[in-house]
């Protein structure tokens, strides 16, 4: 199910709060769904959308610049609280594919692996500058390489950053535990026939 | 060739794979799907266009959510969530061709009855579900058990699941039960030796000759709480009175694959000096009918003692022990039968069986419960219709219990069945926990038997001293 990831260049938005837990991104009103998929309309709600249910202006991805961001760029410590897969799953579901930021919490670093997300952690210097770029609206725009592990500004710098070989090589070829058991197909195929030849009735 | 338990042999027989950090992937004979744990794993299937690989060996039925009255087609008696819930599994089922008991379906039931009863179920399988209770199937010699929902999704793509081995452990009950005692007695007890951690890491092989002298039925209800004792699967040995359980069930072996299926099914035991890596014995004869006082399933006494005081338990349970009295409403030193009910729910994958219901008729023959309600929900249709034939349906209803269609109703309320804050529930399902019947409902474990003698007397009550 999961997505390739190899190469990125997409807008970015800037969401310099710290502390962005999952109930912010997903509220457990929205967890009661049979879907995986539906839940980017809620992302953020209770900052998106006011209690009419009306958008809220000022927020970053209400502004006509940032509809479409497919990277974020946020305060420290992303992504704590809860474990729900339900904050990738919206995350994914708007659009959005990376998340830089200084530090995440665990729980959620691991699910956006599981979800064809990548998690950027940058130094607070390299943050300033990427959260800077971010800033510019329209040219927020960022290119960011998992192969070669760069990330590429609007000016042309570039930031390098390290990522789990492991979790690059599934992200890379779009491999979630289902893929990767796929590869061993030739297993499965060989067992199901001797299985079937010596257990019929099954 | 070592000597070897019945999991080993079992697994060995479903190795499909093996990688060298030891991450095993295990084969799935039948994958049984119900509609709360399911919706995201078709969805994740469609969205990265995959298929189901065995649909043959999968099969589907509604169960937790589905009301238990009459009219419940109508959708007007589903809340909104249930429905959409429902209707998602209705669709998946058809979309992905798998089998499918929908609730207009006399089959229907609650997925670990309709599994058995249908056949699907046989010795010597691998069955998972998205349920923890899936360990119910071990009763016919089957390594069974509960998955997560990126698990049921793993299986349907692939038929397998990425497993580590887990650790032998055998339960031996000795001797003969005394009248009165039950299987759900006897899987009590063993959770009330153990605790729910006790079987954490575990398959668990019960055995020993009160295991033996139990129906398949019984055998159900012990490996069902196998779970509640913090093991992933219970395991029975197959032997003749599982064969003629199975024999004539729509999707057991037929005539020619049936001999063939024997051969093997006769090799499933453990083998004489099998290694254990931990054993727990109990004598069937010093068992007692009990009774859970608390909110853990490890809270068993028997019905003829007292409630018990915080003091009376060590380190982190005192602390446990003061806040489930408080919960439950109960005092140390009373006794438990002086304990009033205010309602008794007879049916679950621990106890709604026919023989569950005969146990319960016995008791119920020509008297009238003293409880505020009273309801029995069959495990499946055809329980129901078996009940109605038997003349059961007639007994509860005289004696003033509801008669409810098939589904799993009280045991979870996640239906409209459910307790009212304070309200105490002799139940025969398999959990006690904090709210599991309803908000700040109160749950007594008990089993069939005995749930019948506390709706006549109205408070929980020895069933030895009804006859
Ligand atoms: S009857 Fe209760 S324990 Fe059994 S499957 Fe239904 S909800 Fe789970």
């Amino acid at each position: 199910m999961m997505e390739k990831f190899d190469k990125l260049t997409g807008i970015a938005a800037p969401l310099p709060l710290v502390n962005i837990d999952t109930d912010m991104i997903i509220p457990k009103q929205f967890l009661k769904t049979i879907k995986r998929s539906g839940l980017g309309v809620n992302l953020f709600d209770e900052m998106r959308y006011d209690r009419q249910g009306n958008e809220v202006e000022d927020f970053v991805l209400n502004k006509p610049q940032y509809r479409d961001a497919q990277i974020l760029v946020a305060g420290d410590n992303f992504g704590c609280g809860s474990s729900r897969e339900h904050a990738p799953w919206a995350l994914l579901d708007f659009g959005i594919r990376c998340v830089i930021s200084t530090s995440f919490a665990d729980i959620f670093y691991n699910n956006c692996f599981k979800n064809g997300i990548l998690p950027i952690v940058v130094s607070p210097e390299e943050h300033a500058k990427l959260m800077d770029d971010a800033e510019r609206g329209a040219n927020a725009v960022l290119t960011v390489d998992l192969e070669n592990q760069t990330i590429s500004g609007p000016d042309g710098g570039e930031i390098g950053f390290e990522v789990d070989p492991w979790r690059k090589h599934c992200l890379l070829n779009g491999l979630d535990d289902i893929g990767l058991t796929f590869e061993k197909s030739a297993s499965i195929d060989a067992f199901e026939a001797k299985a079937s030849a010596e257990r019929p009735w099954v | 060739m070592s000597p070897k338990t019945l999991y080993d042999k079992i697994w060995d027989a479903h190795l499909a794979h093996e990688a060298e950090d030891g991450t095993c992937l295990l084969y799935i004979d039948r994958h049984l799907v119900h509609e709360v744990t399911s919706p995201q794993a078709f969805e994740g299937l469609r969205m990265a266009g995959r298929t189901v690989r065995a649909p043959d060996k999968t099969i589907a039925v509604p169960d937790h959510n589905v009301p238990t009255t009459e009219g419940r087609e109508n959708p007007e008696a589903m809340t909104e969530d249930s429905r959409i819930q429902v209707a998602a599994l209705d669709t998946n089922a058809k979309d992905f061709g798998i089998h499918y008991y929908p609730v207009s379906d006399i089959r229907q039931g609650i997925v670990h009855i309709v599994g058995p009863e249908q056949g699907w179920t046989l010795p010597g399988m691998t069955v998972v579900c998205g349920d923890s209770h899936t360990a119910t199937h071990g009763a016919f010699g089957a390594l069974a058990h509960g998955i997560g929902t990126s698990e049921v999704e793993h299986v349907l793509a692939t038929q397998t699941l990425i497993q580590q081995k887990s650790k032998n452990m055998k339960v031996e009950i000795t001797g003969k039960l005394k009248p009165g005692v039950t299987a759900k007695d006897i899987t009590l007890a063993v959770i009330g030796e153990t605790g729910t951690a006790g079987g954490t890491g575990y398959v668990i092989e019960y055995c020993g000759e009160a295991i033996r002298d139990l129906s398949m039925e019984g055998r159900m209800t012990v490996c069902n709480m196998a779970i509640e004792g913090g093991a992933r699967a219970g395991l029975i040995a197959p032997d003749e009175k599982t064969y003629q359980y199975v024999k004539g069930r729509p999707h057991a072996p037929k005539a020619g694959h049936w001999e063939q299926a024997m051969e093997w099914w006769k090799t499933l035991y453990s083998d004489e000096d099998a290694h254990w890596d931990k054993v727990v014995t109990l004598k069937g004869e010093e068992i007692e009918p009990v009774v859970t006082w608390g909110t853990s399933p490890e809270d068993v006494l028997p019905i003829t003692a007292s409630v018990p005081a915080p003091e009376d338990f060590e380190g982190g349970k005192v602390d446990a022990a003061r806040r489930a009295l408080d919960y439950m409403g109960l005092k140390a030193g009373q006794k438990l039968t002086d304990i009033e009910i205010d309602t008794v729910f007879i049916g679950s994958c621990t106890n709604g069986r026919i023989e569950d219901l005969r146990a319960a008729a016995e008791i119920l023959k020509g008297k009238k419960i003293k409880v505020k309600r009273a309801m029995i929900v069959p495990g499946s249709g055809l329980v129901r219709a078996q009940a109605e034939e038997e003349g059961l349906a007639d007994i509860f209803k005289e004696a003033g219990f509801e008669w409810r269609l098939a589904g799993c109703s009280m045991c979870l309320a996640m239906n409209p069945d459910q307790l009212s804050e304070g309200e105490r529930c002799a139940a025969t399902s398999n959990r006690n926990f904090e709210g599991r019947q309803g908000y700040k409902g109160r749950t007594h474990l008990v089993s069939p038997a005995m749930a019948a003698a506390a709706a006549v007397t109205g408070h929980l009550t020895d069933v030895r001293e009804m006859t």
